[in-house]
């Protein structure tokens, strides 16, 4: 057989494999057989894994399903509620007077000195297996006095072969408010928990500068174990939110030998901390952390029982939500989150199958999204032809246009002011903004409140009367005469300042300097032109900013808050004038104080969901409406994108520790995913035909030359 | 020649404590470490005390370059300078603020951006030199044109539409390769193809019309003329005299950027999610954390003074008429 007919059958054949090769595209290189696998992506690396540190979206992702605390949100129930997740039942709440006599449940808030919250525990439940938890035969923890060998070779934490784990008991749950304290953790809530747990600030000093390995034996005064399973934190007064605080990550229960362990010296040198590598009693536990690429959960083996709730709203069995009522959970056996930064590889895999879910970023909105004619949003026909879900959910958090309250043209409690603040509140278009820069995702804010909050209603006495109608039973932004009337009656007539006698000027102060917010910041002009003021936009760096903002030299602002847990007090607190930023280094960021909200807020916020409560609701919002001090902007609308074989898919804002009741056909999967990935062949071929189509002739011309030299 | 190595090395290091003086300089000119604090301690409730207790524990509570409050030599080494840039120049880049270590991150971090980087460059010189030699040898002709015409537009076009417009069609349309990814090993190869094909693609037409000038300048020489009157036929010429002749600027610039491969590309890592330096670089801009900054551009200056000196000492190796003294 000649060389050209070898040649021409391995081409023959590397062709034959090619066009039938299948999913040359796959980013996944193990195949996962017969198991569960869900492939997520994350886009930014958590910088912490430590549940007393980790406060952000992108770290919960991670530690919710690792570590477990206390309490957690129903899955499926609304309005959103609280049930035992570690512990055996709801908290027993026992109210204190100043000597720790217990009181009635009927006193007076101004009587009660002090809370207490008795937490059961579950027993049973057991740490994943892990290094720390490791013994010898002769009950020693065989990892807790490393030889410096034995750091020298450890590259991460699979290194050290041995796992051992135990018991959950009431002592770390009692740690980890400890570690909290410590000033060497840097938890972000240490300095909000001083104010409310009983000796949380004293310890916080007394182990300041002590290792974390000897927290183990300090007590701190409020916290107490009051039996193997049983634990007791005492908090000053009455502070119903702190059960929310109970449901997250902070209050989660850490061993102490987890410290003893990571903190032996050179194993930081090696990253490897606990930072890195949570151990947790949770349905998952961190099986590979290489943040730089992926990121792996795997079940925890030694995960206790829990089942999927068999209850929750009476729409939720019309879709299919409670088909696994009462099954073991997690469902899911592995999941891969890798590490994708850009929006087009990221949306180009969601499309051909490799990532399962997927957010939508505004390049790829219009090929995802069409809105209908009564503004509701769908997905286009691609969409629908792949099978692919839609889900959205207005979150719980506020993004608002403030005014500093300490400005002497647009702060302070004047009639002028407030008039001007008013106006400005409706000229502002935020259904405009919202439909140019948002594409429809979020929902106008009528006042603090974000829906599914306890106190916000949708109905007409749910608006805001100073900039809004209620017309054909819906909110309709009062027309911008209204707005320049208020003007004229602040003194500012088509916006003209008496002062200078030319356009008023108002000062805007961001940190959105880039390109890209050029638009934006055009758009806020235009809307103060409405009434003839002149916008001048102040930007600067970030850090410049936050100074600005800390000090109190800007005028305008635009800011937002997106809420802890579902109360309330967790977004009116951000208008209380003890939480002001310039005199106090508060949340309050416009600096607003007004006594008579002070007063309904300290009412209110210690007070039970009720109706009585839901009226002093409606009246902060009034006061605030009244006067103005942010205009409200809008509560962001999330839509995401679920593949068919995606289930058990119920939006919940509060709770991060969703993973568990997820569930994913596998094997429609590997089927679509085959069908979509078919490579292309014929392009590259006719491709390399035309590169040859050209060579050949100037090869000829070549050779002719070449010969034309030689005669 | 080891006279001038040692002589060379004591020159760099006023170069690198000046770069790092700089360095030091612009970033607390834009971020003071009351700025670093709360960028790293995020949005919520972060308290003046939290700010003190980030900055003492990350060693930020210290006066930035001179310290008139200590005595004696403590003025200079009790300050953020000498206590965060001593440690360099033994090579101890020390913790990010995220509390990493940064060497092992390097030591990680730079296998892949190698993995991009070192194919691209060896592919990328191949394909230009050829190309350069072919439109040389049929210089005057319909190939040269359309070469130069096309290594224009190539040139005129910016990187990112290469990669976004390779994506698309190799990955997206013809789903031949992954869109992005990486993974250890041989199974690298799979997720760097499309990025070293986009590498090489992209820099072709400055690469090209480079050579090609360099080579075009040699082929007009005596020696080259010699060599065709002796009967060679062009192609020989080209090979066995022109491109050894070339050798020189080629060296220049291929040597004094290979101890820089190990830096990466910071749009190519970061459209490719190759977790190499370059994105790491890109993500400590980004987050403030001065720390992996100050040692990525230490890092940089090093390598850099290191490749100056490769290619001097790559001169002697190509011309015997360099001598280094």
């Amino acid at each position: 057989m000649s060389i050209r007919t070898y040649i021409s059958q391995l081409i023959f054949l590397m062709v034959l494999m090619g066009c039938d090769a299948s999913q040359l595209n796959n980013p996944y290189v193990e195949d996962e057989g017969a198991i569960s696998v869900l492939y997520q992506s994350f886009s930014e690396r958590p910088k912490h894994l430590d549940p007393a540190t980790a406060y952000s979206e992108n770290e919960y992702a991670f530690i919710a399903q690792i570590y477990e605390s206390p309490f957690q949100y129903h899955y499926l129930k609304r309005p959103y509620q609280l049930t035992p997740l570690t512990a055996s039942k709801m908290p027993e709440i026992n109210y204190l007077d100043s000597h720790g006599n217990k009181l009635g449940n009927d006193v007076q808030d101004s009587d009660i000195a002090f809370t207490d919250y008795v937490i059961d525990l579950k027993q049973g439940i057991q740490f994943q297996p892990h290094a720390a938890l490791a013994k010898t035969s002769e009950s020693e923890y065989s990892y807790h006095n490393l030889s410096e060998t034995q750091i020298q070779q450890a590259n991460s934490l699979n290194d050290f072969v041995d796992t051992g784990s135990r018991e959950l008991t009431a002592d770390d749950y009692v740690y980890q408010i400890k570690r909290l304290a410590h000033p060497k953790v840097q938890s972000p809530i240490a300095e909000i928990m001083k104010n409310y747990i009983v000796g949380f600030d004293e310890f916080s000093k007394e182990v300041a500068s002590l290792q974390k390995t000897e927290l183990k034996n300090k007590t701190i005064s409020g916290v107490k174990t009051t039996g193997r399973y049983q634990y007791r934190i005492r908090i000053k007064g009455k502070y119903p939110q702190f059960i929310f605080w109970l449901a997250m990550p902070f209050f989660s229960a850490l061993p102490w030998e987890a410290d003893v362990f990571y903190e032996q010296a050179g194993l930081s040198n090696k990253n490897i901390t606990l930072d890195w590598y949570p151990i947790g009693t949770g349905p998952y536990l961190l099986a590979e952390n290489n943040p730089n690429r992926r990121m792996i959960l795997v079940k925890n083996p030694n995960f206790h029982f829990e089942s999927y709730p068999s209850e929750g709203e009476p729409s939720d069995k019309q879709n299919a939500l409670l088909k696994d009522a009462g099954k073991k959970l997690p469902f899911i056996d592995k999941v891969i989150f890798t590490l994708e930064k850009e929006t087009i590889p990221y949306w180009t895999k969601f499309l051909q199958g490799y990532y399962d879910a997927s957010g939508i970023a505004s390049d790829s909105f219009d090929q995802a999204i069409q809105f209908t004619g009564s503004g509701g949003a769908t997905l286009t026909e691609s969409m629908t032809e792949k099978g692919i879900k839609l889900q959205t959910l207005v979150e719980a958090s506020i993004f608002y246009m403030g005014f500093n309250m300490l400005d002497p043209v647009v702060g302070g409690d004047s009639e002028r002011a407030r008039k001007l603040r008013q106006a400005i509140s409706i000229a502002v278009d935020y259904e405009e903004f919202i439909s140019i820069f948002r594409n429809g995702r979020g929902v106008v804010a009528q006042g603090v409140i974000p829906p599914g909050i306890f106190g916000y209603t949708d109905e007409k006495e749910g608006i805001n009367s100073y900039n809004y109608d209620w017309k054909a039973d819906k909110p309709e932004r009062k027309k911008i005469e209204a707005a320049r009337h208020l003007m004229e009656e602040a003194g500012y007539l088509n916006g003209i300042d008496p002062k200078t006698k030319e356009a008023l000027i108002l000062y805007f102060d961001t940190a959105s300097v880039s390109i890209d917010d050029r638009p934006t910041m055009n758009w806020y002009r235009k809307q103060f032109e409405k009434l003839g003021i002149k916008l001048v936009v102040r930007g600067t760096d970030y850090n410049r900013f936050q100074e600005k903002m800390r000090t109190g030299n800007e005028q305008i602002f635009v800011w937002g808050w997106n809420a802890d847990y579902p109360d309330p007090e967790n977004l009116f607190f951000l208008l209380y004038g003890p939480n002001s930023k310039v005199k106090y280094g508060g949340e309050n960021a416009a600096n607003y104080q007004n006594p008579e909200f002070d007063k309904l807020f300290q009412k209110m916020r210690n007070m039970d969901n009720s109706e009585q409560r839901y009226q002093i609701i409606q009246q902060l919002q009034e006061v605030v409406r009244h006067d103005a001090p942010w205009v409200f902007g809008f509560h962001p609308k999330n839509f995401s994108l679920f593949h068919s074989w995606y289930s058990n898919l119920k939006p919940n804002l509060m709770a991060n520790n969703r993973l568990k009741y997820t569930r994913i056909d596998p094997v429609e999967r590997a089927e679509k995913r085959r069908v979509w990935n078919h490579p292309l062949w014929f392009p590259v071929i006719l491709g390399l035909l035309i590169f040859v189509a050209l060579l050949v002739p100037a090869v000829h011309v070549y050779r002719r030359s070449a010969k034309e030299v030689l005669q | 020649m080891i006279q001038y190595i040692i002589r060379r090395f004591l020159y760099a290091f006023p170069l690198l404590i000046g770069v790092n003086i700089l360095t030091f300089v612009l970033f607390f000119i834009v971020n003071s470490p009351n700025d670093m604090a709360r960028m790293q301690l995020g949005q919520k409730h972060v308290t003046e005390q939290s700010i003190e207790n980030w900055k003492q524990q990350h060693g930020y509570e210290l006066p930035l370059l001179w310290n008139a409050s200590a005595s004696n030599e403590e003025k200079l080494t009790k300050t953020i300078f000498y206590q965060k840039s001593v440690g360099l120049f033994l090579f101890r880049f020390g913790v990010s603020e995220s509390g990493r270590n940064i060497g092992a991150d390097i030591q990680e971090r730079m296998w892949p951006s190698l993995a991009l980087a070192l194919p691209t460059l060896i592919v990328g010189l191949l394909v230009d030199v050829t190309f350069a030699l072919m439109m040389v040898l049929f210089r005057g002709g319909y190939l040269e044109r359309t070469g130069m015409v096309l290594c224009v537009a190539l040139m005129s076009v910016s990187s990112l539409f290469f990669i976004i417009g390779g994506q698309f069609i190799v990955a997206k349309v013809l789903k031949l390769v992954p869109i992005s990814g990486y993974d250890d090993g041989f199974s690298a190869i799979k997720f760097l193809i499309l990025p070293v094909i986009i590498g090489v693609f992209s820099g072709v037409g400055s690469g090209v019309r480079w050579y090609r000038t360099l080579f075009l300048e040699e082929v007009e020489k005596d020696y080259v003329r010699t060599a065709r009157a002796k009967g060679l036929s062009e192609v020989q010429t080209l090979f066995r005299h022109v491109l050894r002749n070339a050798m020189i600027p080629i060296l220049t610039g291929v040597v004094v950027i290979l101890p820089l491969l190990f830096m990466g590309s910071l749009i190519m890592e970061s459209f490719f999610s190759i977790p190499g330096l370059g994105s790491y670089t890109i993500d400590a801009i980004n987050s403030q954390d001065f720390a992996i900054v100050r040692a990525m551009v230490f890092l940089g200056s090093v390598l850099y003074v290191i490749g100056l000196l490769l290619t001097d000492i790559s001169y002697t190796l190509v011309d015997p008429r360099v001598r280094l003294a």
